[in-house]
């Protein structure tokens, strides 16, 4: 196994062009597993961790940016406040030696359909940048789950940044798992309230091939919120939300749950981050008024 | 920056040869390769520098296990879920068994046995003594590992923010209550 070492952007991706078969390693938190226990072995390993340029974030008024290998301790502590979605779903990650390396450009690597931020970066309408020696790409999250394990990215190509804007309304993430810490999610759901386009985004994680929106339920809230003099919400509105999002999953049977448990789940978790979102957003409109 | 080529076989220098021409437009060319062979790295760990020949694909746990000698960190899983293997680098906590040992050169490694000054033990390792916080002792170095990062994140503000903080490490003979304790008291020795 031959172990690349690129200190800059543009020498990972010339490395990358000249052997794209080399496995990158961020946080290796994914990577070194299947390392460890030979589910792998790569000719070339490509050590993104002294690349500076994918562990730096930007922001401006309305969008953040930040470095595909921005471990998510660094992403809760300095960009929590402008994207708490994802704060809030990076904190569920593995615990505390896990976050002090993992990633998201890991997260979005490996793609599994249990990654916890697929559903947040989904319904926050957040972009995948990508790059190869032959230029860049701009890759909405809702087009970067192919499969299980599979995402849009070309064998010369390395995530660079992932690009989200700034939340500008509540929003919210649950998983469910056995226990509260060092889970794999059984089923998880996010949703990010969009009062400036006066909808919401909504997705799951766990419960198909691959982490998706779920347009119907953002649909059905479109219908139901009233942006303007938001009222609390009827629990009938809210179990519907709940129903659109069961229906929406695609689950299979496994060691962490039935697919009807998932979808049971589902609902449950939908009903309640809509609840908390909402209210946020009503408490927050009151106070403003 | 040349990478070292003393164990290199044959066949490693025609492999990597390949791939530096593929590349020789690069400023530098910062590949280790092997095929078995192996590549000299210095790892500062404990305030001490260490040349070490490894391979690639050995990980910080196994080099500083097996190649250092410093069998204090402990391997559990090997796949990043008991934290037996905590270790802290540059200050911050990471499982040694998720970390390639040729990605922390450069780093400052601390393990359980750069703790002590002398004979005189770090106030995390009086508070498991005192507080009877193992059993069998096998968690014990990474716990107390991860203690000590716990304590300087300033996560100890309560019992329940103690068990958060310290999830990721397991401990299989349930000696969770006096870890908590340990950690607790020792919270309130430590100056942050
Ligand atoms: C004990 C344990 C608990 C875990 N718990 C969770 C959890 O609760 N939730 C969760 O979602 N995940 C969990 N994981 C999985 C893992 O921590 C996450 O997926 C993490 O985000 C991976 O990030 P990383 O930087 O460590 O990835 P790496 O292991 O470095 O890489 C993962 C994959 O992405 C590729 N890759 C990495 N960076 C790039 C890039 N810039 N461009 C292209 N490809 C890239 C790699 O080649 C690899 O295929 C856990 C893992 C362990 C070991
Ligand atoms: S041996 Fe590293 S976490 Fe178990
Ligand atoms: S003391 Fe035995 S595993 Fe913790």
């Amino acid at each position: 196994m031959e172990f690349l070492r690129p200190v800059s952007l543009g020498e990972a991706l010339e490395m990358k062009a000249a052997r794209p078969e080399a496995v990158p390693i961020a946080g290796g938190t994914d990577v070194m597993v299947e390392l460890n226990f030979d589910h792998r072995r790569p000719a070339a390993l490509l050590d993104l961790t002294r690349v500076a340029e994918l562990a730096e974030w930007s922001r401006d008024d309305s969008v953040v940016t930040f470095g595909a290998a921005l471990p998510y301790t660094r992403l809760i502590n300095e960009l929590g406040t402008d994207l708490p979605g994802l704060a809030i779903a990076s904190r569920t990650v593995g615990s505390p030696q896990i976050r002090n390396r993992g990633t998201v450009g890991g997260n979005l690597g490996a793609a599994s359909p249990a990654g916890d931020t697929h559903p947040v970066l989904l319904a926050s309408d957040a972009v995948v940048e990508v790059a190869s020696a032959r230029g860049t790409r701009s890759i909405p999250a809702s087009e970067f789950y192919l499969g299980v394990k599979r995402n849009a990215l070309e064998p010369d190509e390395l995530i660079t940044s992932i690009r989200l804007p700034k939340a500008t309304g509540p929003q919210q993430f649950a998983k469910v798992g056995t226990r509260n810490a060092m889970v794999i999610a059984v089923c998880s759901f996010a949703i990010s309230l969009h009062p400036n386009e006066s909808r919401a985004g909504a997705a799951i994680g766990s419960a198909a091939p691959t982490p998706r929106r779920v347009r119907q339920a953002e649909d059905f809230l479109t219908e139901v919120l009233d942006w303007e003099s938001p009222q609390a919400l009827p629990d009938s509105a809210k179990r519907r939300f709940g129903e659109l999002v069961a229906s929406a999953a695609e689950p299979i049977d496994d060691v962490r749950g039935s697919a009807a448990y998932r979808k049971h789940a589902l609902a449950v978790l939908a009903r309640r981050a809509l609840g908390w979102a909402w209210d946020a957003y009503r408490e927050g409109e009151r106070s403003c008024a | 920056m040349t990478p070292q080529r003393s164990a290199y076989t044959r066949r490693t220098v025609l492999k990597s040869t390949a791939a530096a021409t593929a590349v020789t437009h690069l400023t530098s060319a910062p590949a280790i390769a092997d095929d078995g062979g192996t590549s000299e790295i210095t790892l500062s760990v404990n305030g001490q520098r260490h040349r070490v020949a490894v391979e690639p694909r050995v990980t910080l746990l196994d080099a500083l296990r097996e190649r250092l000698g410093l069998t204090g960190t402990k391997k559990g899983c090997d796949r990043g879920e008991c934290g037996a293997c905590t270790v802290l680098v540059d200050g911050e906590r990471i499982k040694s068994c998720l970390t390639l040992a040729v990605m922390r050169q450069g780093a400052e490694i601390t393990t359980v046995e750069g703790l002590a000054r002398g004979e005189e033990l770090h106030p995390v390792q009086e508070a498991f003594i005192r507080r009877d916080a193992f059993q069998c002792g096998a968690c014990t170095p990474g716990q107390i590992m991860s203690a000590v990062a716990c304590i300087n994140e300033g996560h100890t503000g309560s019992e329940a923010e103690i068990r958060e903080w310290m999830s990721g490490n397991l401990c299989r003979c349930a000696a969770y209550q006096n870890i908590v304790a340990a950690v607790a008291d020792a919270a309130k020795e430590t100056p942050r």
